[in-house]
């Protein structure tokens, strides 16, 4: 075990703290790899994702067809490494939206408080009183089955969440030192809140963030799955496990390998989440 | 002693603050007068719990709105009635005419940003200017509190720094800010003694030469003696005594400032052990009609129900029936 230095900053300490923990770095890999093959999704895979090929239906896994081919014959391991683009993504861009809003908004109801602290709240509570899941699909259902239109539904269910927490952070940091000295020496409120709440309060939001990422990619497969999400011929997990649902007593991989692959990049969000959790948030340990 | 000449920076004029609470009005502050000239080094001494930290709110305007009332009183900053100014006008006079150094130099800095960026924003925000020149005023105000090695400071984080030092960025960045009056509120309480010295001298220095008026809190008798021309003595709310800090020291009018110079562990001996107030605070709900110290005092009489007049003696005054402007301690 190297030692840690002193010279080096926060940084180092939080990779130092990665590499003690090898379920962080088992999911942090499984970050890594999911990464690399959404980027390069179109140099790895084998064939056209969307290429149908009828004389080829079917098929079960070779070294032709890693993964075998689906009912008009495409290829499924080009389209499970091409729907991690999907699926992956809306999860970025899930827990952006849902955090990026919900730590703006959290923020601005802490610090202002009063009475845009009450409205702001009760509305968050409203959200929250609805179970999440029929909520998401009510919503996604009233915008119209598509992929970006469930992204949006999951997203506007999950920022009462982060609200919850950043206004719970921006409470507590109101009453430190520096938010008062910022006062004293003539900052507005706006920039208080980015100056000084914002950055102070990141870390459970990172950690939150990188924990519901596992879940949005879940939400977003599900959604799919039910016909909600992404529609046909769309390279998505969900979609293709929903479809493949169809062939699951005789050809088992068409179903199996995209479930596999939510399987995989939730649990790496998820550990890796977890792992970060107790490093930046040690107070949250063990909940 | 009137503060309407040219020179006052702060006029505090019968102040009355009331923090209201489920079970009736908590009276903080009952008829405060004091003021400030500019340049000068103004004590403010009191237990805890005298209103010595409430008045510097109702100055800065701090005190969360609605938590709190005014009864009576004004309070003027630079001819301008403070309780008159709305929000926009509040974040010009803070930092700008009064800026203030707070009691816990340990979380006043932002963990999260570097000191030079600290130091940059704050004096950015009053005088526009590109980032080199704000790096160099900073570098400048950096040493001028005496740090050493200004650069590597502003490169660090808060927690690189110790208590001590902290203090001094806090120094130094309350006073790039320029402003006309600095309140301090027990600047040096947080820190260990032999630093608490250090610090305290930087202060006056700074003050001096830049011709900042201060007001300093404290509880600390000692403190005041050795930094500030006036003081006022807060009780309960009220100013029990103001005038010259040497005859306040020397000659104490006031019984409770007397007991106070008495508690100092200088006057404490082998055989004698240091003296205390006995008792407590009265009830800041329902206060005495008469003289507030009435209930802890040693020369109590009959009078003393009501409400004592200023008893005056040159410049200095003391609310008290017995005021004992020649005696000594």
């Amino acid at each position: 075990m190297k030692a840690l230095s002193a010279k080096r900053g926060p940084n180092s300490y939080v990779w130092w703290r990665i590499r003690q923990s090898p379920l962080t770095v088992a999911g942090l890999v499984i970050i890594v790899i999911v990464l690399t093959i959404m980027i390069f999704a179109p140099v790895l895979a084998t064939h056209d994702p969307y290429a149908i090929n009828l004389r080829a239906r079917l098929l079960p896994p070779s070294t032709d067809h890693f993964f075998g081919t689906d009912e008009v014959g495409r290829d499924l391991f080009s389209r499970v490494l091409y729907g991690a683009r999907q699926s992956v993504g809306v999860g970025f861009f899930i827990v952006l939206i849902a955090g990026g809003i919900g730590s703006l908004v959290g923020a601005t109801s802490g610090a202002l408080g009063g009475w845009v602290d009450t409205a702001i709240m009760r509305v968050m509570d409203v959200v929250l009183s609805v179970p999440s899941l029929v909520l998401t699909m009510a919503l996604a259902a009233a915008l119209g089955p598509s992929l970006f239109n469930a992204m949006l539904a999951i997203a506007i269910v999950r920022i009462p969440f982060y609200v919850r927490l950043m206004r719970g952070q921006t409470l507590s940091l109101r009453e430190t030192g520096y938010v008062q000295a910022a006062y004293v020496y003539g900052s507005s409120r706006w920039h208080v809140i980015r100056w000084h709440l914002l950055p102070n309060s990141m870390s459970p939001i990172i950690v939150q963030a990188t924990l519901d990422l596992g879940g949005a990619i879940l939400m977003a497969s599900a959604l799919s799955f039910i016909g909600l999400g992404a529609q046909q011929p769309t390279a998505e997990w969900g979609a293709m496990v929903a479809t493949g649902r169809n062939y699951i007593l005789d050809q088992w991989w068409y179903s199996a390998f995209p479930g596999f692959a939510i399987l995989v990049a939730a649990t790496g969000f998820n550990l890796f989440g977890d792992g970060l959790r107790d490093i930046l948030d040690p107070k949250q340990r063990g909940k | 002693m009137s503060g309407n000449g040219a020179g006052t920076i702060l006029q505090v004029e019968d102040l009355h603050v009331d923090f209201p609470s489920f079970n009736g009005d908590v009276r903080a502050l009952n008829g405060v007068n004091l003021h400030v000239n500019a340049g000068e080094i103004v004590g403010l001494v009191g237990e805890s719990g005298s209103g010595k930290s409430v008045t510097a709110m109702m100055v800065m305007r701090l005190a969360e709105t609605g938590s709190y009332a005014i009864p009576a009183g004004r309070i003027s900053l630079l001819g301008k009635p403070v309780f008159d100014l709305d929000e926009a006008e509040l974040e010009r006079m803070r930092g700008r005419d009064v800026a203030m150094i707070f009691q816990e130099p340990m979380n006043a800095l932002n963990p999260t940003k570097r000191i030079g960026h600290q130091i940059r924003e704050v004096i950015r925000k009053h005088n526009p200017m590109d980032k080199a020149a704000a790096t160099a005023t900073a570098r400048e105000m950096l040493k001028a509190v005496r740090l050493a090695d200004p650069d590597s400071i502003m490169r660090r984080f808060p927690f690189e720094l110790s208590g001590g030092m902290r203090q001094r960025v806090l120094i130094a960045i309350t006073f790039s800010c320029r402003p006309k009056l600095i309140i301090a509120d027990e600047p040096t309480t947080a820190l260990d003694v032999t630093v608490q010295h250090q610090v305290l001298t930087l202060l006056k220095d700074m003050a001096h030469r830049t011709g900042t008026a201060v007001l300093l809190i404290t509880h600390d008798l000692a403190v005041v003696s050795q930094l500030c021309g006036r003081t006022y003595v807060m009780y309960a709310g009220e100013v029990v005594e103001s005038g010259p800090t040497s005859d306040i020291i020397s000659r104490p009018a006031h019984p409770y400032t007397r007991a106070l110079l008495q508690a100092l562990p200088e006057y404490a001996t082998r055989k004698q052990p240091i003296a205390f107030i006995g008792g407590t605070l009265p009830d800041l709900r329902h206060r005495p009609t008469g003289c507030v110290f009435a209930t802890r005092c040693t020369l109590r009489e009959g009078r003393c129900d009501e409400r004592p007049p200023a008893a005056r003696s040159g410049s200095r005054e003391a609310f008290c029936w017995k005021p004992g402007f020649a005696d000594a301690p």
